[in-house]
């Protein structure tokens, strides 16, 4: 059973959510990868540790516009073979499987969260996190949106062919004028670890706290939504039902009172840690670890103990 | 210009989810539906904010059984000037996407809204099948959107940042946060949506190409462990070597 896998490359690096997919199609079958853009020749071999044996990138497409995106996957899925097809559901997934799955017509699973089973059903998340759904695929080459963080990725070694591909992708559906970077080197969505905080904080001239902890960890810096809609901090750090939904190892949460919403978009995090003064606030009822004080006070102390951690190792 | 705007309900984000028949089928007792919240709050309310600056109509579509009136009417309440029902089950994404481009190619329309994903099955998945079965460019994720005569200037989200896009009209777009801000129908337009039009469309056959064959609550988190707030080293020990998070 053939597969192809789609990843994203545009920034020159190989994302881990683009490891997880090749590593995931890796266990359905042989894979392909294809991808475009100028990444290094050496960086595309060294999928091979992730269980890819060929990738063909088409240098010239330096754009991720969905429609010759989609035109890429579908050719490159037909001289392929390929009845797999894997993106990542990121932010390209999101864009492109659609239309590569209405374009093959064949039935694109969603968010999977899991391999296929035996019988070829998928786990998928539903619900916004609440519950998960078995998906099966009635069309004979499927196409799967894996959710980021949802298999354990192992490295071994191997060197993935690479080939040099020119498909015609049709001309760009759009044009791009310009480009606004997000500050800061840890990216939200792809976060191992990541530190939130809610109204609980009182302010914007508070977070030093929380961005001195984050640093400490390695982690990215989130935030529930009535703080991003008061302008406190940034958009892109809203976490929830309507902002991000993200699926961290770890999650911190300060000051936040962990109402439904908001727990949509961490419920997928493995460990949750809260500190509310609050012991009623709901968030507990989702944590694995609670501490029950003052974030003022607790969030530097956590920040000097991780220190001390961290100096010892 | 003509604006179509996709609608899907969602139960409100309060409810209680569970399963009934063998864990096949959504247990809907005492649920309340809502408009989907991106569907209502950004996609609806940019559509309307450009018909009012620009002239034009606004069409909701929906592919939905008779269940789904009253979330269409809200819709028509907040301001929306015609919808259309598809009298079909939403059974999978591209079965939905498939309703919609068949009435859209016959619409004429100029920019197609959905909203970023349902938060029911959270797929992301009908706008960009509606864009290859029309044939048009797809934005998606898209927080800000202006109209310049025959182009629009889109803003979009990249991985680790926004890209600022050109497009030609007629395109798809998945609206998420940002484009617009939430609209509270007021009693004049809940009024007059009792008497705007709402049109019911027969389905055309299409083929399902996934289907759910049940459903799973996750497993029940063990209780919360809780540490004195005057011993946070505890804490770091328990993540460092029982959580092995740290
Ligand atoms: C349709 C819909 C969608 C929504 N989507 C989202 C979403 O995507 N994301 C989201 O976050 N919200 C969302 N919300 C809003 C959500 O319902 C909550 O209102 C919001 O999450 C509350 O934010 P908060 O916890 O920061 O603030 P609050 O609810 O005000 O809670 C503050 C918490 O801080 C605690 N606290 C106070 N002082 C301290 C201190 N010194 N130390 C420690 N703790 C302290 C309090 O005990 C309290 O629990 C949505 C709402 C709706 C209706
Ligand atoms: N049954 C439906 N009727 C009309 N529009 C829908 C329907 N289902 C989904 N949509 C639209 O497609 C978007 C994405 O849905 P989904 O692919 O389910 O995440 C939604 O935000 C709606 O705008």
């Amino acid at each position: 059973m053939s597969v192809l896998v789609y990843i994203d490359t545009i920034s020159g690096n190989i994302s881990k959510n683009a490891m997880e997919a090749v590593f995931y199609g890796s266990k359905i079958g042989p894979v392909t990868v294809v991808t475009n853009g100028g990444v290094s020749a050496d960086k595309l071999a060294s999928l091979g540790n992730f269980g890819a044996t060929k990738v063909l990138v088409q240098r010239a497409l330096q754009s991720q516009d969905a429609s010759q995106l989609t035109r890429l996957v579908s050719a490159t899925a037909g001289t392929t073979g390929a009845t797999t097809i894997v993106f990542s559901q990121d932010l390209t997934g999101r864009a492109v499987a659609p239309r590569v799955s209405a374009s093959l017509k064949a039935g694109l699973v969603a968010g999977a969260v899991s391999l296929p089973d035996a019988g070829g059903i998928f786990k998928v998340n539903v619900f916004s996190g609440k519950a998960f759904g078995n998906v099966k695929v009635n069309s004979a080459i499927r196409v799967v949106n894996l959710t980021p963080n949802s298999i354990a990725l192992e490295t071994g070694s191997g060197s993935a062919a690479v080939e040099e591909i020119s498909v015609d992708c049709g001309a760009p559906s759009y044009t791009v004028k310009s480009v606004e970077k997000q500050e800061g080197d840890i990216l939200l969505p792809e976060a191992e670890t990541v530190v939130s905080a809610g109204r609980g904080l009182k302010g914007p001239e508070n977070w030093g706290m929380v961005e001195d902890l984050a640093k400490t960890l390695g982690a990215a810096t989130a935030c529930s939504r009535p703080v991003a809609d008061i302008g406190w901090r940034p958009h892109h750090e809203h976490v929830g039902q309507t902002g991000l939904a993200i699926r961290p190892n770890l999650y911190i949460a300060a000051g936040i009172s962990g109402a439904i919403q908001h727990l949509a978009g961490v419920n997928g995090s493995k460990v949750i840690v809260v500190i509310n003064t609050d012991p009623e606030a709901p968030f507990f009822k989702a944590a694995d670890y609670g501490i029950i004080g003052d974030a003022f006070d607790i969030l530097p102390k956590l920040n000097e103990e991780i220190k001390k951690l961290k100096a010892q190792n | 210009m003509k604006l179509l705007v996709c609608i899907s309900k969602a139960p409100d984000t309060t409810s209680k989810i569970d399963f009934v028949e063998n864990n096949t089928k959504f247990n809907e007792a005492g649920v309340q539906y809502i408009v989907n919240p991106y569907d209502e709050w950004y996609a609806l309310v940019r559509a309307l904010e450009l018909k009012e600056a620009l002239g034009g109509t606004v069409t909701t579509i929906t592919v939905g059984g008779i269940d789904d009136e009253p979330v269409i009417r809200k819709a028509l309440a907040i301001g929306a000037d015609e919808s259309v029902r598809i009298n079909g089950n939403a059974k999978d994404a591209y079965y939905t996407a498939f309703q919609i481009a068949d009435y859209a190619k016959k619409g004429g329309f100029d920019i197609i809204f959905t909203g970023k994903e349902t938060i029911n099955y959270n797929g992301s998945q009908v706008g960009g099948m509606i864009a290859e079965l029309v044939g048009m460019p797809y934005i998606s994720l898209a927080s800000k959107l202006d109209v310049n005569g025959t182009t629009a200037i889109i803003h979009k989200e990249m991985t680790g940042g926004v890209e600022v896009v050109e497009v030609n009209l007629p395109f798809v777009i998945s609206a998420a946060k940002g484009m617009a801000e939430q609209r509270i129908p007021n009693m004049r337009g809940i009024m007059a949506a009792r008497t705007k039009p709402l049109q019911v469309v027969e389905p055309v056959a299409v083929d399902e190409l996934v289907s759910f064959v049940n459903f799973d609550l996750p497993k029940a988190k063990s209780a919360c462990k809780y540490i004195d707030p005057a011993n946070v080293a505890e804490l770091v020990h328990l993540l460092h070597t029982e959580a092995k998070v740290i």
